[in-house]
């Protein structure tokens, strides 16, 4: 199941996000990695040193584009001016597929620069997928959908946040994006089984998986990508790969971002569950 | 509830100021939020309220350290909150953020009480510095080009390169803002305190100083370039699409410079803008 029509029939293995801070040891030391995860909007910029750096990471790594600003969920059109330059940033890099998120952020043309909750009913359901289905048939490549981590629940909710997000992908015939940190969060801030919701994402979807860290608060856990993972995530992490197969797994650290040796190092902690896990079946 | 309602209903919640005042009413969150075993609807809503306020709020502070600077921390803070109440993002980018900043400030000029004019200055150049970081570059001019110079041709100037006229010197504290800010890391606390008090002093003896300035970047850093007030009219000319002729007589007009004088200078900014890559094919 790593390669799929979702992740463009790819192979690909563990890959860091790139980050600022470090550009200047990548482009020096030029380590090992196996791709990049860069964050979309970061370079849909008409030139200056975000998209010349990027040109020099292109040169000798693989790029996967992921975005934070699509709001497929959003009950608003599709922003012109954000899909215009997200495909000239999609025709740079090659990506071979393209992910954001399963929120909403925007309404009536006001942003909030944030990934809100969704409500999980067949009418955002509908919404969501046309607005990927267009996406895609405009940016003329594969997309996968993320889970977001989420802190509010809505009294409009029809069904759970894995059938919400059954319920799109199929409609919208799109990849997902699973990341086990914020399904690990989620479930702690509204009480369900991470396992049960692994479970029931259709393994033949998972394009890619996200790990990351998050902060410990008293009443709630905030995906705050600013620790190493934690080890019922890894567990988590682990049962993924065994129902879905070795698939390409992303570290995203945001905040209070360590070296890049110990970035990478903690990426590459994935690599004993992706050596050839026996697959299972709930 | 329609998924249009909802998310209008959530945005004008979680847009809310911040203050004590302007709280939110637990029943308004109640309507459309569940509760858990650990938070109310309110606390649940609010963890997406500070998020969207920090990280608006962290940004317009990143983004205009100079601004900051001319009108304290306080004053900054309330400029910030106003504005971001009154002009809410409109941009898929957090980039946009600061770009109606000016023209709100005119509007509220209270905000910025006596510094208002090296505020406006400030805010025009720190904006100026956003677009000057990541504006289009296209091909440059090379001297083959140049040789065709004429009266009727007409030469583009890079989209990076801002043209920003000022009535204080807010470009030479902008440099001061960020050498202080640069050495916030490194150097001691009796170093930064002795660098802040001079900062404090220079905004409060600036006067004012009638300043031509070219925001734009070498080696994809932002510099700050003083211009004489004729070669800021050529250049301000050239970019509005006059052909050189025009342009030229456009910035001699009301020069007290002789002609033989002007026509070394222009020779030399020639010379210059092309070395430093300003020039490139004009397009309408």
């Amino acid at each position: 199941m790593p390669a799929n029509r979702f992740n463009g029939f790819t192979d690909y293995g563990i890959g860091v996000g790139l980050r600022i801070p470090h550009y200047q040891h990548i482009l020096e030391k030029k380590p090992v990695v196996g791709w990049f995860e860069i964050i979309s909007e970061n370079y849909m910029v008409d030139g200056g040193r975000p998209l010349a750096i990027l040109d020099q990471i292109l040169e000798q790594y693989k790029v996967v584009q992921h975005g934070v600003s699509a709001y497929f969920g959003s009950a608003e059109p599709l922003n012109r001016d954000h899909l215009r330059r997200l495909k000239a940033l999609v025709k740079r890099t090659k990506t071979p597929w393209l992910t954001d998120h399963l929120c909403w952020g925007s309404v009536d043309g006001r942003y909030s620069h944030d990934l809100l909750p969704m409500p999980y009913t067949f009418e955002a359901a509908k919404v969501t997928a046309r607005k990927v289905r267009e996406a895609r048939e405009y940016l003329e490549v594969p997309i996968a959908v993320e889970n977001v981590s989420s802190y509010a629940e809505f009294h409009e909710s029809e069904m759970t946040e894995w059938e919400f997000l059954n319920e799109v992908v199929e409609d919208a015939d799109c990849g997902i994006l699973l990341d086990v940190n914020n399904i690990y969060v989620s479930s702690r801030n509204h009480s369900f089984d991470p396992y049960e919701y692994v479970n029931s994402v259709p393994p033949e979807r998972v394009a890619q998986i996200h790990i990351a860290g998050h902060s410990r608060f008293q009443k709630y856990i905030l995906d705050t990508h600013d620790h190493p993972v934690i080890d019922p995530v890894w567990k988590l992490y682990e049962h993924a790969i065994k129902r879905v197969g070795p698939t390409a797994t992303l570290l995203e650290w945001d905040d209070l971002i360590p070296s890049f040796d110990e970035v990478h190092a903690e990426a590459r902690k994935a690599e004993k569950y992706l050596v050839a896990p026996a697959l299972v079946t709930p | 509830m329609s998924l249009l309602d909802l998310q209008r209903q959530m945005a004008a919640d979680l847009m809310r100021p911040l203050a004590p005042g302007d709280r939110l009413n637990p029943k308004t969150a109640a309507a459309y939020i569940k509760p858990n075993d650990r938070l109310t609807s309110r606390e649940r809503l609010e963890i997406y309220s500070k998020s969207y306020w920090y990280r608006l709020l962290d940004s317009l502070y990143e983004d205009f350290p100079g601004l900051r600077a001319v009108v304290g921390q306080r004053a900054f803070g309330k400029i910030s909150q106003a504005y971001l109440t009154d002009r809410p993002s409109r941009s898929w980018t957090l980039r946009n953020l600061g770009s109606q900043l000016e023209e709100w400030l005119r509007l509220y000029p209270a905000y910025a009480g006596a510094r208002l004019k090296p505020a406006l200055d400030m805010i025009r150049l720190e904006w100026a510095h956003v677009e000057a970081f990541d504006e289009r570059a296209d091909a440059v001019l090379g001297p083959e080009d140049l040789l065709e110079l004429g009266p009727a041709m007409r030469i583009g100037l890079q989209p990076y390169v801002r043209l920003i006229e000022l009535q204080y010197p807010v470009d030479d504290l902008r440099v001061k803002v960020s050498a202080a800010s640069d050495d916030h890391g490194t150097a001691s606390n009796a170093v930064l305190k002795r660098k802040t008090g001079g900062l404090v002093r220079r905004i409060s003896r600036m006067k004012a100083e009638h300043i031509f300035l070219a925001v734009h970047r070498l080696d994809f850093t932002v510099y700050y370039r003083r211009l004489e007030a004729e070669e800021f009219r050529l250049l301000s000319g050239l970019r509005a699409g006059l052909p050189v002729g025009e342009a030229m007589e456009a910035a001699i007009e009301e020069s007290p410079l002789g002609v033989e004088e002007l026509r070394g200078r222009v020779e030399t900014w020639f010379a210059m803008w092309a070395e430093m890559g300003w020039l490139c094919r004009w397009q309408s």
